[in-house]
């Protein structure tokens, strides 16, 4: 786990440093949530010049897509907007919906769409190590790049730990079925809690041993010439100058 | 006779709830020694190491490395102490924290103010002493167990420390992995207290012993001699293997 999102492939996507891949999407994000849904004619350019990013980063489009379910329980409410508010009603088919619940929800829907397909190119051609890196050089909380990068380390043993307690239960005859196992579960997951925890402790004391104060080691980074900026800037301008030329058609 | 490494004076400590662990340990080990610490579970080895670098307080008695006082009040020279006691932990898991094997090695040197070259030379030196240098780049969680134990080793290796404090080093290696250790150990010119339930390993590598026992040192001597007294090894829960003797 942990690196398991990354993808190894060689493209220009996969070289480019990862502070400035998280800077492009960042503002390619922000570019695509300001522009007005009723602008849809920018919505399909952003969609396909996404998909051609994820051609360049050598991402299949089977895989693209199985990971953007990922958002499905997050856009669940937007696709019950439709049917529940107030104002202009109009029949689609069996529906009868209202007309600026489904303006709202499509716009949450598309939106959120984009904002995922970006995260997965990210996440799909960076490993989750240098996206940490990328965010503790964009001056995130040491705190917090540390915090992630040991809940990285980590996510294995614990994995690990969690799979043996299973089996372990299992081989004496358990089988949660239902309700009445939760019990055995929740305590299992106590226990599980509690261990990860005496191992925090631990792990923070052998730190400690080795003269820890609060830094963890970094490598000194090298400086990205403007020409690296320009280059992975391209994804937002591009959804800008999208955004630009059909909002000038629209007029 | 020159400083010792360890200078242990009628350290005696108790739990914040009350479970007095140590009761007086006097111990005194010379630089290049190797010793085993040996005792029952509960006997207050692990507390003992752990006043070693200062992570327990010293409340009573002293602790001195290398002549220097144990002093966990006074930041910098805790910093030099913590530098000169390496301790490799039972579970390497616990040790290497760090995303890959070479990044772990150089995190006790840098944060002993190595850097650039000097801590690349440093890190690569270590893992070659204990023959994981292949091994630099690779996350650790790739490695098998034995493998993380060694690089443990180097981790605390790095940091060039006046003694190295080795808690149950062989627990969980295979025949192979320990004998492997015991090579990497005995090549290592280096002051080593090893902290072990496996009396054959502490015999094969200590040539002096010593029995912590209810918060008190009961013996200390050649490994030979204590391996070979069995009243003695009774009385402090000591069991060699079944089978296993000492000629």
């Amino acid at each position: 786990m942990g690196e398991r999102l990354y993808l190894h492939r060689h493209s220009i996507v996969h070289e480019t440093a990862s502070y400035l891949k998280v800077v492009a999407a960042i503002a390619f994000i922000l570019v695509a949530v300001s522009t007005p849904i009723s602008n849809w004619q920018a919505f399909i350019g952003y969609f396909i010049w996404v998909l051609i990013v994820a051609a360049i980063a050598k991402i299949p489009f089977t895989l693209l897509f199985k990971r953007a379910l990922i958002e499905i329980p997050f856009i669940f409410f937007a696709i019950l907007m439709p049917f529940f508010g107030s104002g202009e009603r109009f029949v689609a088919g069996p529906f009868n919906l209202y007309r600026e619940g489904l303006i709202a929800g499509a716009g949450i829907v598309v939106k959120g769409t984009l904002g995922v397909l970006t995260a997965i190119i990210l996440s799909t051609s960076t490993t989750a190590r240098e996206i940490l890196r990328g965010l503790e050089r964009l001056r995130l909380p040491a705190l917090m790049v540390q915090i992630a990068s040991f809940m990285l380390r980590y996510v294995n043993v614990v994995n690990d730990e969690m799979e043996r307690m299973k089996v372990a239960r299992d081989s004496r005859g358990f089988e949660a079925t239902g309700l009445k196992h939760w019990r055995v579960l929740a305590t299992a997951a106590g226990a599980l809690f509690i261990r990860s925890y005496e191992r925090g402790e631990r792990v923070h004391l052998s730190m400690l041993s080795r003269g820890y104060e609060g830094v963890l080691p970094h490598d000194e980074v090298e400086k990205s010439k403007a020409s690296d900026w320009l280059m992975v800037l391209i994804y937002p301008l591009v959804a800008l100058v999208i955004l630009l030329i059909t909002t000038l058609i629209g007029n | 006779m020159s400083t010792p490494s360890l200078e242990i004076k009628e350290l005696a400590f108790a739990y914040p709830d009350g479970n007095q662990a140590l009761f007086g340990v006097n111990l005194s080990i010379e630089k290049g020694e190797r010793v085993a610490l040996l005792g029952p579970n509960g006997a207050g080895k692990t507390t003992l190491v752990m006043h070693m670098n200062g992570i327990h307080p010293t409340a009573q008695g002293s602790v001195r490395i290398a002549g220097e006082l144990v002093d966990a009040k006074n930041k910098d020279s805790l910093k030099q102490i913590r530098a000169k006691v390496g301790i490799v932990f039972q579970d390497p898991d616990d040790q290497l924290f760090m995303p890959t094997v070479g990044e772990d090695v150089a995190f006790g040197p840098y944060n002993m103010g190595k850097r650039g070259e000097e801590l690349d030379s440093i890190v690569n030196e270590a893992l070659k002493l204990v023959g994981m240098a292949e091994f630099k780049d690779r996350p650790p969680h790739h490695l098998s167990f034995g493998q993380r134990r060694r690089v443990a080793v180097a981790t605390v290796l790095a940091m060039k420390p006046e003694i190295l404090v080795l808690d149950e080093p062989s627990s969980n290696l295979d025949p192979a992995s320990r004998r492997e250790l015991a090579d990497i150990l005995r090549s290592l010119d280096i002051t080593m207290v090893m902290v072990t339930h496996d009396l054959p390993y502490a015999n094969e590598l200590c040539e002096r012993a010593v029995i912590l026992n209810g918060g008190v040192i009961v013996s200390d001597g050649s490994t030979r001699n204590i391996l070979t007294n069995k009243a003695l090894l009774e009385a402090n829960r000591l069991e060699l293997p079944v089978g296993f003797s000492i000629q």
